[in-house]
This record gives structure tokens, C-alpha cells and sequence, in this order.
């Protein structure tokens, strides 16, 4: 059985590639398919994923702010909050925006530089 | 006990202002930077110690010959209401304001590492459903984004480091590898813990020039430490190349262009960050230089004065509130 982290990837993946709405009950039997077709490669997965798993990392997922539920019809159906490329770019705007914080939070590599900067280090790559 | 109180104040005084405006401007700190880090810690430990001091045992003068004996004075009046009227009003005024800067210092310091530690965990979670693993080892990962980005995310066991997709595509495997071991260095050397240390000084006392300073300084002397970690297995040139390439594709946000004609280069480079660039264009200004003209390390006469005079700097302040007391 996968880890409720693994989980709560594949159960992103499904959300984003389907760019609608869904309930766990789907999500569980499309999960169920992609485990069966990888478990044939890797021997067998043994256990049969429960829906209140998939719940369990709904919530989880919902807590974090990655997903949320239509609230008026039942079963409950979930959605994400925003697209893959959305969340990347947030990361992105962490790793390269100007908040105060951010040296003390992550250390990078090359930190942010002005376009004049970067075409000073751009002639000096001639020289190296 | 006032001499001491004095002597507390001007070393504080002199820690805040004069010493930090010359460390900053030295050249020597690229030529040795763990002594130079040293150095900075010295003087920020030294210089809140004796900062805190001078107002306690200022404040504490009417009541005791020396700290202990003020201490237990205190204590009486706080815990069983002795009369507090020897103190007066700036006497009082002064151990209220030390008081008040413990305690900001320490809050400030518990609410940084919690604001921290949030966007990291934040940042974490996102990277564990957006990031896969990459083929460098454990602890790396990809995250398919196009500009040329490296970072680390420190968190004990799971400390990550980030490669982006533009990153993998925009350097060679050896600049590659100079990268990762500049990121390895920063976790292995645990500098996330002195970058918490000088933001929440800095946070605290914003309008100090030390601690802006320092700042500015401890996050360029990280970066040479992780450079010099770097050179160890790679190149010079490689890693050059490679902070050239990562700069200038991360500014420019497109594929890098190799220019026809370079003039002289560096001097450019310096000039603009010192007219308008930011504290990272600064750092990246200074680590080129340092990587493109290396000057020999300090000798070791040198580094053992410097070091012995950090040691010094931390024994006078504690010397000042602790000996008077202890003779008697």
C-alpha cells in the first residue's frame, strides 16, 4: 500500500490532469487502475485502496489548501484550488520574488541580479 | 559599580556602530571567510551582552556593589516587596529597558524561526506533490520550471535540494556538480542556523547598523564558504561558468546568449551592483571577484589574532559583569 504522501500525489495528478470536478469514489477507482497497472510490473500491490483513504487524504489535501469541495451536492465532489503551474510559479516567486525572508528561509545558488548585472556576466562568459 | 555600567555602555556603543561600518568595508573577510564569520558572531554576541549589561548594572547600582549582590537585591524586591525606593526612576528605567530588550530579543528570535519554519513546511509540501526525484541522489529533486534555479531547503533529515528543468538543460555535468556541492555545503555547514540568527537581529534592531550589516554580510560569507566547498572538487572556471550562466538566466528569464565582445567585464559587473543592485547582486558581484582574482588566505598568525580576538570580545562583556562580583 502506498504512503498517504504518495497518495496525496497521485490523487493531485488525477485532479490536475482532469481539470474537473470529482468525487472520492471516482478518484478511488481511478487510482485503483493506475496502481493495478503498475502493480503488474512491480509485483503485486496486495490490499485494495478504501474510499475512506482516499477521504482521509482529501482532507488532508483540503487542510493544506490544495483542494476544495463542492459543498452542494453529495457525494461530496473535489476539485484543486489552482492548476500544477499555478503552485510553480508560487514556488518560483518564493525562490526568486524579494521577500525579506527568503535568504533566511532557502539558500540559492545565485541570488536575484538586474538585467545590467546579468549581461555584465553574460559578456564575462566570453572570457572564461 | 558605575565604571562598569561605562565601560558595558561603550563597548556597545562601539560594537553597534564603528566596528561593523569598518569590518564591513574590509577586504581581508573574502580571504578567510570562516574567520571573518567568527568575527560577526563575536561582535553580535558581544555586542547584546554588553548592550543588556550596561542597563542592568546601571539600574542595579543603588542597590548592590556588583551584579550579584544587585541581582539578589532585586529578587528581594520583586519576590518578597522589599522597598523598591532606593531605586529611583532612571535606575528603574534602565532595568525595565533591559528587561524589555531580553525579552524582545528572545521573542523576536522564537518568532522568526516559527515564520521560517512555516514557509519552509509550506514549501515542502508543495515540492512533494510538484517536484520528482532526480537522478543526482537523494535529497535532490527537479521541479519543471524553465529558468536556470538551484536552491536548498533545510530541514534536518529532510533538507532538499531543488534543481529546476532549466537549470539541468542550461549547464554542463561538471558545472552541475559544482553546484550541488555549493548547495551540499550550505546544509552540511548548517548556515540556515546563522542566516535565522542575523534575520532575527536584524529584525529586531532594524534601525542598528550592525545588524543590517551583518547581515548582509554573513549572507555573502555563506556563499564563499559553499564556493570554497565547491572548488575543492570542481574547477575554478567550472564554477564561474556556472554562476555566470545561473545569474544571467535568471535575470533575463531566457536561454543564455554568449556575447561577442566582453570589455572589462568585472569592473562592469561591480559598478552596477553598487549603484543599483540589490544585497544578492552585491554578493554575486564580490563572489565573482573573489573566484576570478583569488587572493591567498589569511596567513595563520593572522586568522589565530583574529579568532583570539573574538574570544576576547565575548570574555570582556561577561568579564565586566561577572568579576567585580566575584572579588567581592
Amino acid at each position: 500500500m502506498a504512503s498517504l504522501g504518495e497518495l496525496e500525489r497521485a490523487v493531485m495528478d488525477l485532479l490536475w490532469a482532469g481539470h474537473e470536478a470529482a468525487t472520492a469514489n471516482t478518484l478511488r477507482d481511478k487510482l485503483a487502475t493506475s496502481t493495478e497497472a503498475k502493480g503488474d510490473a512491480a509485483g503485486h500491490e496486495g490490499k485494495e485502496l478504501a474510499v475512506t483513504t482516499v477521504l482521509t487524504v482529501l482532507s488532508r489535501l483540503e487542510k493544506k489548501g490544495l483542494v476544495e469541495r463542492e459543498r452542494g451536492t453529495r457525494p461530496h465532489r473535489y476539485q484543486a484550488v489552482s492548476s500544477r503551474e499555478e503552485h510553480t510559479a508560487e514556488l518560483m516567486h518564493e525562490v526568486l520574488g524579494s521577500a525579506p525572508d527568503r535568504e533566511a528561509v532557502l539558500a540559492q545558488f545565485i541570488g536575484s541580479v538586474t538585467e545590467s548585472e546579468a549581461e555584465t556576466l553574460r559578456k564575462l562568459l566570453g572570457h572564461v | 559599580m558605575f565604571w562598569t555600567s561605562y565601560l558595558l555602555a561603550v563597548l556597545a556603543i562601539v560594537l553597534a556602530w564603528p566596528v561593523p561600518i569598518f569590518l564591513s568595508r574590509a577586504r581581508w573577510p573574502a580571504r578567510s571567510p570562516f574567520t571573518a564569520m567568527l568575527l560577526w558572531q563575536a561582535i553580535a554576541l558581544a555586542g547584546g551582552l554588553s548592550m543588556i549589561g550596561a542597563m542592568l548594572v546601571y539600574g542595579l547600582e543603588p542597590v548592590g556593589d556588583n551584579l550579584i549582590a544587585g541581582l539578589r537585591a532585586l529578587a528581594g524586591m520583586v519576590l518578597f516587596n522589599a522597598p523598591t525606593t532606593a531605586l529611583g526612576f532612571w535606575h528603574l528605567f534602565a532595568l525595565s529597558a533591559a528587561a524589555l530588550l531580553t525579552a524582545h530579543l528572545v521573542f523576536t528570535l522564537l518568532l522568526t524561526y516559527y515564520k521560517i519554519e512555516r514557509q519552509r513546511r509550506r514549501h515542502r509540501e508543495l515540492l512533494a506533490l510538484l517536484a520528482s526525484p532526480s537522478a543526482e541522489g537523494a535529497g535532490t529533486v527537479v521541479i519543471n520550471h524553465d529558468s536556470p534555479v538551484a536552491y536548498c531547503l533545510p530541514g534536518g533529515a529532510r533538507s532538499v535540494t531543488v534543481l529546476s528543468d532549466g537549470l539541468m538543460a542550461a549547464l554542463e555535468p561538471a558545472e552541475l556538480r559544482a553546484v550541488l556541492s555549493h548547495e551540499n555545503a550550505h546544509l552540511n555547514q548548517r548556515h540556515h542556523l546563522l542566516l535565522w540568527a542575523f534575520a532575527a537581529w536584524r529584525q529586531a534592531l532594524p534601525w542598528l547598523p550592525t545588524t543590517r550589516l551583518a547581515q548582509e554580510s554573513v549572507n555573502s560569507l555563506i556563499e564563499m564558504l559553499a564556493d570554497d566547498v565547491a572548488l575543492k572538487t570542481e574547477s575554478r572556471a567550472t564554477l564561474i561558468k556556472a554562476i555566470a550562466i545561473v545569474a544571467s538566466g535568471s535575470a533575463g528569464g531566457g536561454a543564455f546568449r554568449p556575447a561577442a565582445q566582453a570589455g572589462l567585464a568585472l569592473d562592469g559587473l561591480e559598478a552596477a551592483a553598487g549603484v543599483t543592485g540589490s544585497d544578492a547582486a552585491r554578493t554575486t558581484a564580490s563572489r565573482v571577484s573573489r573566484l576570478l582574482s583569488p587572493q591567498p588566505e589569511l596567513t595563520p598568525t593572522a586568522r589565530a589574532t583574529v579568532q583570539v580576538g573574538c574570544v576576547l570580545l565575548l570574555a570582556l562583556p561577561t568579564a565586566l559583569l561577572i568579576v567585580p562580583g566575584l572579588l567581592g
